[in-house]
């Protein structure tokens, strides 16, 4: 079986510090590190995890610039077999779901995993999207997933300490959370293994998406900083008296009790 | 610099070290180095992360890669602030090479892959209490008997030799007074009777790393476990001393990196007579100063590693590239230590554990007298 992950190449945000471009309409790409988004990285291990117990082939794609495709890449050293990198930019939620269904589509996968949610947009649009662009089932923030290469269980936490168990048929899209598994190193031989597979460039018109099905129906307008955090306030005289006027503040001034 | 010699598969093995160090040491070093010892599981996880053999050929269960492979594994190391548990973790560096350069593929089968995979620990034992620098005094004597030698004396300062599974042994195969040339490299067994290890001795340094006394009492060792022939023992020691003296070298490196790390942010955080002392003009050039050393001993150790990497003969090179690193690392922990003032002589700070794990280098793995010896010896004579 042919198992698809989907990886978005995001800003590294353990060392980031974003820059607005001068119109304030987007983030200065050039002074950013990208990387993996985190939760893909999930995504990625499972699919792996998989085809070690299933066996089948690997296939990572991503939607983006050649940047993004230089970011798939790492995903060769732990457990992709092949990437395929769609050259398309400044596309919404929508139009890459859209590509990412003919990737789907066209490469006839049997699970489709994703992350949970890309930490650049924190949209958590896409896999849902895809999902319903194919007609198949999704089970979003999945912590464990099983198949016996027809039918599929995934475990998702639904608050609470409750745990819900999603049965289903494949083809399914499956986005992983925190926990479901932890990712491998990328360990030497592997990495010098990872240099001879191939990633395959592919445009919107060769998978037969149109630029008419690329229109944004999303536009980003402007980009600002939160406000700034105010100062913080110290309440003085003993513990009775402080907690007192505490909740005081909390519900006339803060009105949040 | 080292990274002018660095590809993509370099810098990723970085980043998986730099992930390994910062999730299973880091947040635990401080109270491994105290503690004196680091759980013995934490092989079996940088086994299982590929960082035990990077530079081992895969047949054996290693990475396959180059020298630099090996350096950025000790550098990051260094970074997670145990060079104990880093000299610990590494003790088989200066053990395998014998067995990979010489032993039968039996014995790489049985005695290295376990320890690449981390779920077997191996050490090399060379020095005794009569004398370390001078291994052809040796008296460590094995005896052979059938197919088994029989080996009696005793073993000092081996790293790892109280968790040590194979010590990779330096013995006297051939007559008293024969020298290098009656030396043989046995691999003794942990549980083989007659073979005990002492208690862990109390050091300057390297806390976090277990260094021991070993005792054999006519100890019966299969003669499978000869590495190489009988008598070539003192050429297999030597056969890697390139490796292993560049890797000593790196770790002094990213020493002097760290130190230079705590201290910047500590010159940007203390005050004192009312302004940062960083503002400083005395301490700004300390720094400057720092870091210059660190530079050059960084760019050397590249160089010759690269030339290493080439295949060409640096014997003297690689002598001198320790004893740069270990002079660079010293005089940078010195001054880090002394830009923290009180604070630099307390157990709490970064900086007091380098300063002490520092002085090692001069001593282990060659002392700096013995390589001065090398290089006078190896060094091609100027016209």
């Amino acid at each position: 079986m042919k198992i698809g992950v989907c990886v978005k190449s995001t800003p590294d945000t353990a060392i980031t510090r974003f820059k607005y471009t001068s119109g304030n309409d987007g983030i200065d790409a050039a002074q950013v590190k990208f990387t993996v988004n985190p939760y893909d990285e999930f995504a990625v291990e499972e699919a792996a995890r998989m085809k070690e117990a299933h066996g089948g082939e690997v296939v990572a794609v991503t939607v983006g610039d050649a940047g993004a495709g230089k970011v798939l890449r790492e995903t060769l050293a732990v457990g992709v077999d092949r990437g395929v990198h769609v050259d398309a930019v400044n596309t919404d939620s929508l139009a890459t779901a859209r590509l990412l269904a003919a990737v789907a589509r066209s490469e006839g996968f049997g699970v489709l995993f994703c992350g949970k949610v890309a930490v650049d947009d924190q949209a958590s649009a896409v896999p849902a999207m895809v999902a319903e662009l194919l007609g198949w089932p999704h089970v979003s923030v999945v912590t464990a997933f099983s198949t016996d290469g027809a039918t599929f269980t995934a475990s998702r936490a639904v608050g609470g300490g409750v745990e819900e168990v999603v049965t289903g048929a494949l083809p399914v899209v499956i986005t992983a959370e925190r926990g479901l598994n932890e990712p491998r190193y990328q360990k030497l031989k592997d990495i010098m293994a990872a240099k001879k597979k191939v990633v395959g460039v592919v445009t919107p018109e060769s998978l037969g998406v149109s630029a008419a099905d690329l229109a944004p129906v999303v536009t980003f307008s402007a980009y600002a900083d939160p406000p700034e955090r105010p100062k913080g306030r110290v309440i003085p005289g003993d513990a009775a008296e402080a907690a007192r006027e505490l909740v005081r503040l909390l519900r006339d001034e803060a009105k949040v009790l | 610099m080292l990274d002018l010699f660095h590809d993509d598969s370099h810098r990723a093995l970085a980043a998986t070290a730099a992930r390994f160090v910062d999730t299973n040491i880091r947040p635990y070093a401080e109270a491994w180095e105290e503690a004196g010892s680091f759980p013995s599981d934490l092989a079996v996880r940088a086994g299982a992360a590929g960082l035990l053999g990077p530079t081992y050929p895969e047949s054996v269960g290693g990475g396959g890669g180059d020298v630099f492979h090996g350096l950025v594994v000790a550098e990051a190391l260094v970074r997670g602030g145990s060079v104990g548990t880093a000299m610990g973790l590494g003790s088989h560096a200066i053990a395998l090479p014998p067995i990979l350069a010489l032993g039968t593929d039996a014995q790489k089968e049985r005695f290295v892959r376990p320890v690449v995979a981390g779920t077997r620990v191996a050490a090399l034992a060379i020095t005794e209490p009569s004398g370390g620098s001078d291994v052809a005094r040796v008296r460590t004597r094995a005896v052979r008997d059938g197919d088994h030698y029989v080996v009696s004396g005793q073993k000092t300062y081996i790293t790892s030799g109280g968790r040590a599974d194979y010590v990779v042994t330096a013995v006297r195969t051939g007559a008293p007074d024969s020298g290098h040339a009656g030396l043989s490299l046995l691999v003794i067994e942990r549980g083989t009777p007659g073979f005990t290890s002492g208690p862990p001795l109390r050091k300057m340094g390297w806390w976090a790393s277990d260094t021991t006394e070993l005792f054999f009492d006519d100890c019966r060792v299969p003669a499978a476990n000869l590495i190489g022939a009988e008598n070539f023992g003192f050429y297999a020691i030597m056969a890697n001393f390139a490796q292993e003296r560049l890797l000593i070298a790196a770790t002094c490196v990213a020493m002097a990196a760290e130190a230079i790390r705590l201290t910047e942010r500590h010159v940007r955080e203390r005050e004192a007579f009312g302004r940062r002392i960083g503002d400083f003009q005395v301490i700004r050039h300390r720094l400057a100063e720092m870091r210059t050393r660190e530079a050059e001993a960084r760019s050397f150790v590249a160089v010759v590693a690269e030339r290493h990497r080439r295949g060409e003969d640096v014997t003297a090179w690689v002598a001198m590239a320790k004893n740069a690193a270990v002079s660079a690392c010293s005089f940078v922990t010195d001054a880090a230590v002394q830009l923290h003032g009180g604070l630099g002589y307390m157990r709490e700070c970064g900086v007091e554990r380098l300063y002490r794990d520092a002085r090692l280098f001069a001593i282990g793995g060659g002392t700096t007298e013995i390589m001065n010896e090398i290089i006078h010896r190896f060094a091609p004579t100027s016209r």
